[in-house]
């Protein structure tokens, strides 16, 4: 039996209750979100675009930290699985007034709340929610600081296995703010579980955290020797508002080391895939004829987003009859 | 123990089927999994064009609140314009008529259909909801604790067995 303190994310039974990480997530979840996402796909280009699971159940968007995209896609996953959603900008609301943040999850608790769709800018917020909801209320992590961000590790998952599903074979690079970057944890976590046998971190040593190689992951700081032959390319954005000091001399001379342009992508194979989580920055983390060119699969990151939401959430959803 | 031979019901079945359709252009949409091999064996002994349509109605189920998602949904696949349609809807075991409502629901997603039939190899009884269907291969009585499964091996050759419910 799964123990709660150790990993919070599962009811008694072993499936999942909340997502709040991907490390430590079972293979089996995994995959079943991954097959799951499958078939929720063509749901999006039906006349009707969404199917009945989740009716009259209520999602809860909370953000604490604004971010329209990750938002808005859990926004229409949601909806796509005919749930009633409700956006809640709590930067500008009730935290501004002094509300604590249980205080804030209790309140909404007592409007009926049935899952929580958490963004916060500290790390560990999502947990600390998660363990203080009502038994049959789940929480989805969407993003807490530079902890996790499961759910895109989830979709970069998808997209890499929809393009090259052979995971056994694959070399991995993962390019830029590794530091900042909750999705660069959320992708090494994922890709380590699935047993990709190379992964690789790429970027300026002030950029990379200590501890990389004990993920198994290897570390470059040369952008040709990291994406050598490499099967995908993922590019994280250059993240000004968490840069802290002076980790970078410039963002033209990042460019030139580290921006990925047609000619620096030759390294890698040739018929890698190269993804980025989004916003992209143009001329700084990647060249606008790599970002828009045969290799890029950075729009049908979006659309797989949207299924892969739709998977966790009624996943999660599905735990409910173990209240 | 009722002697089911699958391939002369499936006879009796496909033969129905085809008075039913009268040489009329229509569309085959088979439920997961029996449904959809009854469909692919009817697409070839009536001749129709169209590939046959795929639906898996977990997303559909009524039983979402009591039993969760289905770990093995498989995607729908529906390969033609459903709008204006005549779909023969075909599924192997026709029992309480749940499935059968939502794989309408999930069918009316992709469009409106002209007409809906519905084409079942065995009527077992027990329904819960109105529904007919328009086509039977054989009415037979099972208590409710037996299970009637369809498998097909590898040649295609279709088998019907009587099976304890719960038992993997």
């Amino acid at each position: 039996m799964p123990d709660p303190v150790l990993n919070p994310q599962l009811n008694a039974d072993g499936e999942l209750h909340h997502l709040l990480s991907l490390d430590g997530l079972p293979r089996g979840i995994v995959e079943r979100v991954l097959s799951t996402a499958d078939s929720f796909i063509g749901v999006g280009s039906r006349e009707v675009k969404s199917v009945p699971l989740l009716r009259g159940r209520s999602v809860f968007n909370l953000f604490f930290e604004n971010s329209t995209r990750t938002r808005t896609t859990f926004e229409i996953a949601a909806k796509r699985l005919s749930a009633d959603v409700f956006n809640l900008n709590i930067a500008s609301s009730s935290a501004a007034k002094g509300e604590s943040l249980l205080d804030t999850i209790n309140n909404l608790t007592a409007m009926q709340a049935d899952l929580f769709v958490v963004r916060h800018s500290q790390g560990g917020a999502p947990h600390l929610i998660a363990g203080h909801v009502a038994p049959h209320v789940h929480v989805i992590n969407a993003g807490d600081g530079r902890h996790a961000h499961p759910t895109q590790g989830l979709l970069d998952l998808y997209t890499i296995r929809h393009y090259k599903p052979d995971f056994g074979a694959l070399s991995v690079a993962i390019v830029g703010d590794i530091l900042h970057s909750r999705v660069a944890r959320s992708d090494i976590h994922a890709l380590r579980a699935l047993g990709v046998p190379d992964v690789r971190a790429v970027g300026p040593l002030t950029l990379l955290p200590d501890g990389l190689d004990e993920l198994g992951v290897r570390v470059f700081t040369s952008l040709q020797e990291g994406i050598r032959d490499c099967d995908v390319v993922i590019m994280l954005r250059l993240q000004n508002e968490r840069m802290s000091g002076a980790l970078l001399p410039s963002a033209a001379e990042y460019f030139r080391r580290y921006g990925l342009t047609p000619e620096a992508l030759r390294a890698a194979k040739p018929d890698c895939i190269v993804m980025h989580p989004g916003p992209m920055n143009r001329g700084i983390e990647i060249d606008s004829r790599v970002a828009d060119g045969a290799h890029s699969v950075i729009l049908p990151q979006v659309t797989f987003g949207i299924a892969v939401r739709m998977a966790v959430l009624s996943i999660a959803a599905s735990s409910a009859r173990f209240r | 123990m009722i002697d089911l031979d699958a391939e002369s019901v499936y006879a009796l079945f496909a033969q129905r089927v085809r008075e039913l359709v009268a040489g009329r252009a229509l569309v085959l949409v088979g439920v997961h999994t029996g449904g959809v091999w009854l469909a692919e064996r009817l697409r070839k002994d009536l001749n129709v064009a169209a590939e046959v349509g795929v639906l898996d109605v977990s997303f559909y189920r009524d039983d979402f609140a009591a039993g969760g998602l289905n770990p093995d949904v498989r995607p729908s696949r529906i390969p033609f314009e459903v709008a204006g349609c005549h779909v023969v809807l075909v599924d192997d075991v026709l029992n309480t008529g749940r499935t059968v409502r939502a794989a309408m629901n999930e069918l009316f997603d992709y469009g409106r259909p002209a007409r809906i039939d519905l084409a079942v190899l065995i009527d077992r009884g027990g329904r819960e909801l109105p529904i007919a269907p328009s086509v039977v291969g054989r009415t037979i009585e099972v208590p409710d604790e037996v299970s009637v499964v369809l498998t097909r091996e590898a040649s295609g050759r279709l088998h019907l067995k009587l099976e304890q419910k719960g038992r993997a």
